[in-house]
């Protein structure tokens, strides 16, 4: 069955495009049809995540308006042939993002694929309430800094009460998706740890994504980090996730820098 | 803990503390919905059912202090439209 997933943060310049590029390219490298779908109407940038932005030509406003039928917008991978990409549209009305609209593209979009991810904008608006609305499970994307965990719990409090799951007295799942982290700022005590973070929040962990310049390097060339340095931390550490979603047990491997003695006093394990 | 965090000299912990306090607040705002909202509509309905005002002559403030919180009802009732009291 279909999996609808939501990959949102409320806080903006996270990593929301980014993983759910990422994971998209993992679950479809594992075998997986994955379809990502950019919701972000306006600033859309997933196409450009992935290496797609010339072949975008019609985009999920005209499928909704009735302008384009759905396999006119999808637009297939060149490396991935299990990965689709329908992109957002570059017109300013956010209006043009309609409830029933986007009900039936999810519905349609159920029958063909595994995955469907959706891209959520920042911010807590329309664009985000629309992109959570039909999730099955959401990734939720933090930074540890203090902003992003703060925009977390809101965007947490969000799935809870405004998605049809939580209408119908059902629950979202929710993954904790980590970006970003500094193994060594985290145990020097300069950057909030994992355990603070899952503490605060207290939903369950995906994933740690370490900061790496490898990541600014693959979306410089269009292409997911998972395909573009396949053995990079930050590629392995999105494998492991993917593979957590798919329901494999993975152990968490908590990204180190240096082992020195300092570490081993003061640094914190992952739960 | 303290020892601890004196050794690390980071800052994090500072963060953390500082984030517990501020969404222990927010959760709670956010499970109750729009007190003061119901609050006044309620307190007016019982007033009104005695003297005459004008709703727009009312002011509604609840101030949140760190052991007791004050709830202050300010209405403004016309002499010539209020009920005259009674004994």
């Amino acid at each position: 069955m279909a999996q609808v997933l939501v990959v949102t943060s409320g806080k903006g310049g996270v990593g929301k495009t980014t993983s759910t590029a990422a994971l998209g390219a993992a679950l479809a490298q594992g075998g997986e049809k994955v379809v990502v779908v950019d919701f972000d109407v306006g600033l859309r940038n997933l196409d450009l995540v992935l290496g797609a932005e010339r072949r975008v030509v019609f985009d999920l406003i005209n499928v909704i308006n009735g302008v384009a039928k759905l396999p006119q917008a999808l637009i297939r991978d060149k490396r991935l042939e299990n990965l689709h990409l329908l992109p957002a549209s570059q017109t300013r009305d956010k209006d043009a993002l309609t409830e029933e609209g986007v009900a039936n593209v999810i519905a349609e979009l159920r029958e063909k694929f595994d995955w469907i991810i959706c891209d959520s904008p920042a911010g807590i608006e329309r664009g985000a309430t629309l992109a959570m609305r039909h999730a099955d499970a959401a990734i939720i994307v933090t930074n540890p800094e203090v902003s992003s965990v703060r925009d977390s719990d809101r965007i947490i409090g969000l799935l809870d009460s405004k998605t049809v799951k939580a209408e119908h007295g059902e629950r979202v799942d929710k993954h904790l998706l980590v970006t970003r982290y500094h193994a060594s700022r985290a145990a020097r005590g300069e950057m909030l740890s994992i355990d603070d973070v899952l503490e605060i929040l207290s939903i369950p962990l995906l994933g740690i994504i370490p900061e790496s310049e490898e990541v600014l390097r693959a979306s410089n060339v269009g292409s997911p980090v998972t395909l573009s340095n396949a053995h990079s931390a930050p590629a392995r550490a999105y494998f492991d996730a993917a593979r957590r979603l798919t329901g494999d047990t993975v152990p968490m491997a908590v990204p180190t820098e240096n082992r020195g003695i300092f570490n081993k006093l003061f640094g914190r394990k992952a739960a | 803990m303290k020892l601890f965090n004196l050794f690390r000299r980071g800052s994090a912990p500072v963060a953390r503390e500082r984030l517990q306090i501020l969404l222990a607040h927010e959760r709670s705002a956010r499970n109750q919905p729009d007190l003061l909202g119901i609050l006044r509509e309620e307190i007016l309905a019982v007033i009104s059912r005695h003297v005459a005002f004008e709703p727009d002559r009312v002011q509604i403030k609840m101030d949140r202090g760190k052991s007791v919180s004050t709830l202050e009802v300010d209405i403004e009732i016309p002499n010539a439209l209020g009920a005259v009291p009674t004994s």
